[in-house]
């Protein structure tokens, strides 16, 4: 629904310039969005991403209601009262007013305010911890961040996964994430939150796709030299195709044991995907709590 | 012997640093050659290098800004044109171990060796004038703070040939930043330079503190100074309570990586997240460091060229302290992306979200103050207009990030560095270039060339948009940042633009540098005669252009806010006084002998070769004792001699 507000200003940008500085302004800045396709955080394909794109949008329109008089003011009063304008009142004085310094006091405090209460719900709201009120229940999946890859784990289906995040549409997805390696940040920008994965840790995060497709996933926080490809597809598919897909999977390839986590957790640049048709069910415990190999080394750095 | 230093440290297989430190070796060593064939050497040791005079200081300090402004801007454009041709397939130029150590140090240089120097070299320059007082509280340990930040400065520029500088990013997260995962000497050329710099900025906080709160004119009370004194009060607060945290913090790394301590590393219970949050606790601060004194910038120009006394004096007094106090509880907004719990990150994001309002009240008080005020749109001017609509724009999209649930899809994004090279350009280099602008003429008794300053404002003020309104368009199409390649060339189109805005940018800096030339070849006709060459309101505008080494032959009696302008009104200007003897200062080589053995001390440490370091500590505790047992540090200018010099500055 955000999405096609957005393009519609987007679409008629015309009708909508001549009537105020406001509105031009907004127009201006949708048209420049919308000379460029519309992917990202401006194309969200779950209900956080929404709900983010939503907040985003709401407070920039609260806060423009303010910036955009203050912008023409700067100018205005700037232009008008240039020593050269003789039409224009000048004074040495005024240097204070009471009046107007309460008003000034005033205009960013209730707009903070109003903002702040928008914060609070919406932190709660959209706690990446918190599950999302859906029927279905939730698909867990354990995401590890390596070296420069991405490894999903399915504990309930005792498959894994690498560079390729398949999910259920409409099914909640409740992911656990740590890193065995330096500091990543596990982000899919159409289905909402990004969130730290972090060496000896687990953080939690929780999202849904609406539809089926295929979202680009990556790694938002700088980890080295491989960072640039430490990219993986999300791919959101029917409840069906999903059952389809593990069953695949369980059937084909090779075992996640030991030996070969230590292999793949060795650095490795723009990994294709594959996948694993088992995985030992503690593997990502084991993880966070360092007890598998290889240590924390990155060879020649 | 030599530790880790071996010819391998010499990037023989990489042309690009090699050539362009051959480039800068070759100006370097031009510049020597010329001053050794005019004979300038004498002059230069005797007046600049070991002058304890805050104005000589205060202009080091912004001319080391200017030079390291340029390598900063370089890494800024090799950046640009890396992400601009690193498309789908192709990688670019620039490999990803030789991009990464380009973004690290561009952060780096540009926070603590452009930035820094340009507001801690205004305040050096301005605040002891605008006091009306003869020099800072301690003028010899002024030379040793800025000679640090110089070593500090030297030291990065050094990995570009000798080894290499971190690739981590400028704000060295571990345990990337640890042993395990950067194992050369990068990280360690980060954190000596930073370290030793970071002591000298400390040193400049306590004594600017020190001087506005123990040195004023008589009759300046706190609630008459102008309000760039009370900025940089506030900013040198904040230097003195931030800044020994990234010293503690990098100190902790220090240990992790030269004696095997577990800090902040992954295993055996060390915690990055400690890091994080102790880096932010300096690093938000910092952003006032540098913001607030550009602020007092503002409030100054604003006020002299409008004519007018700056409107809601109090206001700004308060909001400023406002400001100073909050910006300590704000440092977790950096990483709302961690995991802390709903109720945190909703605190700390409007605790961020609050520092809004006295910012917000600021921009109201200018445009109160050019509101039925007489503008004169001088260079300064433009700057200033430019940072208000730049800078509400910023601070817009800095509250959008403060908004938890909105910073976990636009953090660390485009949208993010778009954010805060805003905040940043619009707000700090802007205020830095006004107050350039403004007291060039007070610092040598010209004005500069405003044609040339105005088409250097236009060309920073339109690359700047050219290069960051992409930058948030592609933080909302899902860009992260520090990407060495780009594999969606839908991308491509806005990061051409970004990279013409950086091209723009550097036609701004190149007007700048022409400005300078110009308006040095022809001095001589547009010489600032009066001491007042704006119609300025405060006491810097008392004395003469440049002003003598004491600053005031007679101290100035301050009867009100904006004391110059109140004397102009009264007719007490310029009335001969009866003239006094003066005790100044004598020039020292401490700071520079001090400067010698820092880099010493950080070079050996970084290269671990230990002999050296003990050599370089050995050498500065000797430097630190002989000056303190010297005893003839102060002369006397005698009362006639004062009076004749005035008489000379006046005829």
């Amino acid at each position: 629904m955000q999405q096609r507000r957005f393009s519609g200003s987007a679409l008629h940008p015309t009708a909508a310039s001549r009537r105020s500085g406001l509105r031009r302004l907004s127009a201006c800045a949708a048209l420049l969005l919308a000379s460029c396709h519309q992917t990202g955080v401006l194309d969200p394909q779950g209900p956080i991403a929404s709900q983010e794109l939503l907040l985003l949008i709401n407070t920039t329109e609260i806060m423009l209601v303010v910036v955009v008089p203050v912008i023409l003011m700067a100018l205005g009063f700037a232009w008008w009262y240039r020593s050269s304008n003789a039409r224009a009142y000048h004074t040495t004085g005024l240097s204070y007013e009471g009046s107007i310094e309460f008003v000034v006091w005033s205009i960013p405090a209730l707009v903070v305010i109003l903002l702040a209460g928008v914060t609070w719900i919406g932190a709660h709201q959209l706690d990446p911890r918190a599950p999302i009120p859906v029927g279905a229940k939730p698909l867990r999946v354990d995401v590890v961040a390596l070296d420069w890859k991405w490894l999903f784990i399915y504990p309930d289906q005792g498959i894994a996964a690498v560079n390729q995040l398949v999910i259920p549409a409409g099914t909640p997805v409740n992911f656990r994430l740590t890193s065995a390696t330096v500091m990543n940040s596990f982000f899919v920008p159409q289905l909402g939150s990004q969130i730290y994965t972090m060496g000896g840790m687990t953080t939690h995060l929780n999202l849904l796709a609406d539809r089926p497709g295929d979202y680009p996933g990556f790694s938002a926080n700088f980890s080295g030299d491989g960072f640039s490809d430490m990219r993986f597809t999300a791919k959101a598919v029917a409840a069906g195709d999903f059952d389809g897909w593990v069953a695949k999977v369980r059937g084909a390839g090779s075992a996640l044991d030991d030996p070969g986590y230590a292999e793949l957790a060795k650095p490795s640049h723009a990994v294709p995907p594959a996948t694993y048709r088992s995985v030992d069910p503690k593997l990502f415990d084991h993880i966070v709590e360092q007890t598998t190999q290889p240590a924390a080394q990155r060879a020649g750095g | 012997m030599l530790g880790k230093l071996s010819w391998a440290a010499i990037p023989f297989n990489e042309p690009l640093p090699l050539l362009s430190a051959a480039v800068v070796g070759i100006v370097a060593l031009a510049v020597l050659a010329i001053i050794t064939k005019k004979g300038w050497w004498p002059y230069l040791w005797n007046e600049w290098l070991t002058s304890v005079d805050h104005k000589r200081i205060g202009v080091m300090y912004f001319l080391l800004g200017l030079v390291m402004l340029l390598r900063g801007f370089s890494d800024a454009i090799m950046m640009r044109s890396q992400q601009a041709v690193a498309v789908g397939d192709a990688q670019g130029y620039l490999p990803p171990d030789h991009y990464n150590q380009i973004f690290s140090a561009h952060g780096t240089i540009m926070i603590f060796f452009v930035a820094m120097p340009f507001v801690v070299g205004l305040m050096n320059f301005v605040v002891p004038l605008q006091l009306g007082v003869r020099d800072v509280a301690f003028p010899v340990l002024n030379s040793v703070s800025f000679w640090l930040t110089a070593s500090g400065a030297l030291l990065i520029n050094a990995s570009l040939v000798i080894g290499n500088f971190a690739r981590t990013g400028w704000m060295g997260y571990p345990p990337l930043s640890e042993l395990g995962f950067s194992p050369d000497v990068g990280v360690d050329y980060y954190l000596w330079s930073l370290q030793i710099s970071g002591v000298g900025t400390l040193l400049a906080g306590i004594n600017m503190v020190t001087t506005i709160l123990k040195l004023r004119a008589p009759g300046m009370t706190y609630f008459r100074m102008p309000v760039f004194c009370w900025t940089a009060l506030a900013a040198n607060m904040l230097i003195i309570s931030a800044f020994p945290v990234l010293t503690a913090t990098f100190a902790m790394l220090l240990l992790d990586r030269y004696l095997g301590m577990h800090f902040f590393t992954n295993e055996a219970g060390g915690n990055q997240m400690m890091y994080v949050n102790l880096f932010w606790a300096w690093g938000h601060p910092e952003v006032y460091i540098l913001i607030l004194p550009a602020f007092g910038v503002f409030s100054e120009v604003i006020a002299t060229f409008s004519g007018k006394a700056l409107f809601g004096y109090r206001s700004m007094v308060l909001a400023t302290l406002a400001i100073c106090v909050l910006s300590f509880m704000v440092w977790l907004h950096h990483f709302f992306t961690m995991g802390a719990g709903a109720n945190v990150n909703a605190f700390f994001g409007i605790m961020s979200m609050i520092i809004a309002v006295p910012t917000g009240v600021k921009v109201f008080n200018w445009l109160f103050t050019l509101f039925h005020g007489s503008v004169r749109f001088t260079a300064s001017v433009l700057w200033s207009i430019g940072f208000i609509v730049t800078f509400v724009i910023g601070g817009m999209t800095g509250v959008l990030l403060a908004i938890p649930p909105v910073d976990f899809v636009l953090h660390n994004s485009a949208f993010l560095v778009a954010h805060f090279h805003n905040v940043i350009i619009g707000g700090v280099v802007f205020g830095a270039m006004a107050g350039y602008n403004y007291w060039f003429p007070k610092a040598f008794g010209f004005t500069l060339d405003e044609r040339l300053g105005k088409a250097s404002f236009w060309c920073w003020l339109i690359g700047f948009y050219l290069a960051f309104t992409p930058l948030y368009v592609l933080g909302l199409m899902g860009m992260t940042r520090r990407l060495q390649h780009i594999s969606d060339t839908s991308w491509q189109p806005l990061l051409l633009v970004a990279e013409l805005g950086a091209v723009v940018i550097m036609l701004g800096i190149l007007f700048q540098i022409a400005q300078l030339y110009v308006s040095i070849r022809t001095r001589d006709s547009r010489r600032d005669l009066t001491g007042d060459p704006w119609n300025g309101r405060t006491l810097e505008w008392a004395t003469t252009s440049p002003p003598p080494a004491y600053n005031f032959a007679v101290m100035p009696e301050v009867e009100a806010i904006d004391a110059f302008w109140e004397m102009k009104r009264t007719g007490t200007a310029g009335i001969p006084p009866t003239y006094e003897a003066i005790e100044m200062p004598r020039n020292s080589p401490t700071g520079f002998v001090t400067a010698f053995f820092a880099v010493m001390i950080g070079f050996a440490l970084i290269w671990q070769i230990w002999w050296m370091a003990e050599v370089g500590v050995l050498g500065a505790a000797v430097t630190a004792l002989v000056f303190g047992w010297s005893e003839n540090r102060e002369f006397e200018i005698p009362a006639d001699e004062v009076a004749r010099r005035e008489r000379a500055q006046l005829a």
